[in-house]
């Protein structure tokens, strides 16, 4: 391995490293929920982004020939994590958790008849 | 280098997982709990990635893939279990 | 007409299963190609009755102009929130914005939800029931209007471009 993949590998593990601490630290720090969710669902998905591009770069570097399969694991992930996210973000107003502000005004189209989604 | 430089991301890792724990077990409420889960998921695959460059063995690539599936497919039950009280319509 | 749609009922969805195939055996052997797009082939064949509807994309050059603006704004976004949370709760003003949809589409919508959960400080919470609004969360937002101006012009204009027309 030569110096410079050295040193791109080690900075691509660190910020990876640091990108998933500070993301479960916003898990810590903040106060209430809606805040919090924004820790884990951002900064951990690009932390384990910079940690698979690392992996993805150290096999194709060692071993024999193009390792591309930790790429799926991250679109994986960058498709995954927001729909999580959403779908905990629902949970939560559902369950009417404070959130330290105004609560949000219903929106105008609750009124409406609801759609069902396959009406095909 | 890439030695001392994987030794400091196991330790950041690794305390992020312990942050995630807390939260976890202090809650306080069930979506927090959740989502605790859900960072901890994260958490381990990049646990396993770094295992898997230090050790040099692609092999904990698979098992990194499988905790995302299930990983999501958990997180997603959960959330629809407090959405409506059922998972499968 | 009609026989080939029946036959090839998802042309887009073919080579994408066929590549992530092929990632998943981690080769390009002219076998595993095969086999992988016999795969692409089978599966939306198969699986049919569950998506009735055709993706098409109108425009694959802005598609492409789109993710890379979408990569981007993923990076900036990380970086100031990673600030946000090392600045600590208290300097934070966390807002619930309302962001009128232009978009009709269901695939379209469901796109721009995710997206505007990686990208800006903000998490897509709750789209209405009559699919008009889109209830977001903000981390760090002192300007609502101008928050709502931004989503438009950067994710919701291309969107409607790529798959409405």
């Amino acid at each position: 391995m030569s110096p410079i993949t050295e040193t791109l590998l080690s900075f691509l593990v660190i910020a990876g490293a640091v990108f998933t601490f500070i993301g479960s630290l916003g898990l810590v720090r903040f106060r209430d929920f809606y805040t919090r969710l924004h820790g884990p669902t951002k900064a951990t998905t690009l932390g384990v982004g910079c940690l698979l591009l690392a992996s993805s770069i150290f096999f194709s570097v060692t071993g024999e020939g193009l390792s591309l399969h930790e790429l799926l694991v991250s679109l994986f992930l960058f498709i995954t994590a927001p729909i999580s996210a959403h779908l905990l973000a629902k949970a939560a107003l559902h369950q009417g958790l404070p959130s330290g502000l105004a609560r949000p005004q219903a929106m105008d189209g609750d009124s409406a008849e609801p759609v069902a989604p396959n009406n095909r | 280098m890439l030695n001392m430089a994987l030794t400091a991301s196991f330790a950041l890792v690794a305390a992020a997982f312990a942050m995630s724990l807390f939260r976890l077990l202090k809650g306080p409420s069930a979506p927090d709990r959740i989502l605790a889960l859900d960072t901890l998921y994260i958490n381990a695959i990049a646990l396993l990635v770094l295992l898997g460059i230090l050790l040099a063995s692609p092999l904990y690539f698979e098992a990194a893939l499988l905790i995302a599936l299930m990983g999501f497919v958990g997180t997603v039950a959960l959330a629809k279990f407090l959405l409506r009280g059922d998972i499968i319509e | 007409m009609k026989r080939i749609r029946n036959w090839l009922p998802h042309p887009l969805l073919t080579p994408v299963l066929a590549a992530i195939w092929l990632l998943l055996n981690n080769s390009l052997a002219p076998g595993q190609i095969l086999l992988g797009l016999l795969l692409g082939w089978a599966i939306p064949r198969f699986t049919l009755g569950f998506w009735p509807e055709r993706v098409r994309i109108r425009r694959p050059a802005r598609l492409l102009r789109f993710t890379g603006v979408f990569l981007y704004d993923v990076i900036v976004a990380n970086l100031s929130v990673a600030r946000l949370i090392l600045g600590g709760p208290r300097r934070l003003q966390p807002a619930f914005v309302v962001v009128p949809l232009d978009l009709t589409d269901e695939l379209a919508i469901s796109l721009l939800a995710n997206t505007i959960c990686l990208t800006p400080g903000t998490v897509s919470a709750r789209l209405s029931a009559d699919r008009r609004q889109l209830l977001v969360h903000a981390l760090d937002c002192t300007d609502p209007q101008a928050l709502v101006v931004a989503i438009k012009a950067r994710f919701e204009a291309p969107l409607k471009e790529i798959l409405e027309c």
